[in-house]
């Protein structure tokens, strides 16, 4: 089943700006799928309309079957929303931010405590529970900001930019509790500009550019995509000037960094075939770019078809 | 209703509660200074110089419009307030997602007005006795009017919310239309007294409708007829209504 469908999306604002244009994806029950886009290219926008933050212009959306305009409390009980802004009471208890959350959704105020309980243990914020959320610093906000959208048990979870602004450690933890609770059945829309984090964590990918899909498909399917990898090789020795490799693009950094270019069709045993022949030993070796990073910046940099 | 919107409409209404008490320097004890203040100045000090209105000594004859007076301004500052701050600090968005329907949302926002205007008319009402005899020539007509009136001036706040876009604009209203109103709406004087044209005037002030129903449930007196004035407070009720719920069903000034 489709946790979510999205036919023809469009959305004009009343300054007469069109962000989206005709947007139509599919997300699959369970899966865990980025949505990117550079600033300004709708993802926002979208993730507004599912929540019913903001209202369409035209198009059809459903959440598990549920229309979202004919059934739409049945849809609204299965979204849960991480939003990129803080959006919650700064002067009410975090707990009570969360029990009243529970409250929205018919959660019985005894039942929407103990739920709560449990979810600020998972994100590690009991200790804080009766702490005005004001006072808590930005990644315990982050964190609180996810609790709430987890505490009436959504079944598709949408967090745009849920990591914006944390230290990695905070992150790397965040990241570990999304791919738990996608592994216990929650399917979870992503929106992040850290690709690094898209690429770790979903499966599926579409880019929305100019308020329009350019690609959607499966993460490893966008990444096969690559034309080319760029590496950085750090070097035993130095070199006076880069050596020539006949089937690789070679430069030479600074005297200990080569800087190679390899193409989809080679392999990397015959770049270090090849450096090894030249008496050139290799200490490390690492990624230029991180590979989603460079397909998503190939992709967004075509000229738009529709412009 | 469901069990599941009377939840959702019990949670906003005890957050709403929660809020106003928690604040209640702020939002009880102004009220209660400042009518006290009233019944002194207008009631004992003035009032025994006024002699008798409507056949009530002056200051019998003022507390029930100054009973009113205090619902209707705090049942309205509360919503708007809390309302406009739910929008300012975008936190109106976990209501939006949930699935509440309008009408709970605006029921649980104005039962939130509603309970903070009884408090305080119950308060005014207590301190009044300091003043004077209350006497209650009918407790339907009084429970009557004060929720109404109570409930009016909430859907009046929600609507100020909506539409206000900086704290100025929840201040506009309260200073420039709602004071004007309430002090030219009978709360201190018979519109009898007034020449003929500026009581036609006073006709069209539907303030003056309610003070008048809410001095005759306390003193069985009224410059017009109670029926009429019930009549028309509900119209204006139900009138808010619709308007409130077209405003959500639009996402007026809450949804871009």
């Amino acid at each position: 089943m489709s946790a979510l469908v999205i036919e023809n999306l469009h959305k004009t604002y009343r300054n007469g700006f069109t962000a989206l244009k005709g947007v139509s994806l599919v997300v699959e029950e369970g899966d865990f799928f980025a949505l990117l886009g550079p600033n300004g290219a709708g993802k926002s926008t979208a993730i507004s309309i599912i929540a019913s933050l903001a209202n369409k212009t035209s198009g059809q959306l459903s959440v598990y079957g549920h229309d979202l305009e004919t059934d739409k409390e049945q849809a609204k009980r299965l979204i849960g929303l991480v939003p990129q802004e803080f959006n919650f009471n700064m002067w009410e208890p975090v707990v009570e931010i969360l029990v009243n959350q529970a409250g929205y959704y018919g959660i019985p105020r005894k039942q929407a405590f103990e739920r709560a309980e449990a979810t600020l243990r998972q994100l590690d914020l009991w200790d804080k529970r009766h702490t005005q959320a004001r006072w808590l610093s930005g990644g315990m906000k982050r964190r609180l900001m996810i609790a709430r959208a987890l505490v009436h048990r959504p079944r598709l979870l949408i967090l745009d930019e849920p990591t914006a602004g944390v230290d990695i450690e905070i992150r790397r933890s965040m990241w570990r509790f999304m791919r738990e609770i996608n592994q216990q059945g929650t399917t979870i829309i992503l929106t992040t500009h850290y690709l690094e984090e898209a690429e770790n964590l979903c499966r599926n990918i579409a880019i929305i550019h100019h308020g329009r899909i350019i690609e959607q498909t499966s993460m490893a399917g966008l990444l096969s995509q690559l034309h080319t990898e760029v590496f950085v090789i750090d070097l035993d020795h130095p070199l006076e000037q880069a050596p020539v490799l006949s089937d690789y693009a070679v430069s030479l950094l600074d005297p200990q960094t080569l800087e190679v270019t390899v193409a989809r069709e080679k392999r990397l045993n015959g770049l270090f075939q090849a450096l090894s022949q030249q008496g050139i030993q290799v200490t490390s070796m690492r990624n230029k770019q991180n590979r989603l990073e460079q397909m998503f910046i190939d992709l967004v940099e075509r000229p738009d078809p529709g412009a | 209703m469901s069990s599941i919107k009377r939840i959702a409409y019990q949670t906003i209404v005890t957050k709403e509660i929660l809020r106003f008490s928690r604040i209640w320097v702020q939002t009880i004890l102004p009220p209660a200074i400042t009518t006290t203040l009233y019944f002194i100045i207008f009631g004992k000090l003035i009032g025994q110089r006024i002699g008798e209105m409507g056949g009530y000594s002056y200051i019998e004859y003022i507390v029930p419009g100054l009973i009113l007076m205090s619902v209707i301004q705090n049942s309205y500052a509360n919503v708007v307030s809390s309302f406009f701050s739910t929008k300012l600090q975008h936190y109106i968005e976990e209501l939006l997602i949930a699935p509440v329907p309008n009408w709970v949302v605006l029921s649980g926002y104005v039962t939130g007005g509603v309970a903070r205007g009884l408090i305080v008319g119950v308060v005014v009402t207590l301190i009044s006795l300091f003043f004077t005899d209350l006497r209650i020539h009918s407790y339907a007509v009084t429970l009557v009017v004060f929720v109404l009136t109570s409930v009016l001036f909430s859907l009046a706040g929600f609507i100020n919310a909506v539409y206000a876009k900086s704290f100025d604009d929840i201040s506009i209203v309260p200073t420039f239309i709602l004071t004007p109103l309430t002090y030219l709406g009978g709360v201190f004087y018979s519109i009898e007294l007034l020449p003929e044209f500026w009581q036609n005037l006073s006709l069209v002030n539907p303030v003056l409708y309610m003070v008048n129903t809410f001095r005759y449930g306390l003193l069985g007196v009224s410059d017009i007829d109670v029926r009429i004035a019930l009549a028309i407070i509900l119209g204006f009720i139900f009138l808010l209504i619709l308007f409130s719920l077209k405003l959500l069903a639009k996402g007026v000034g809450i949804k871009e």
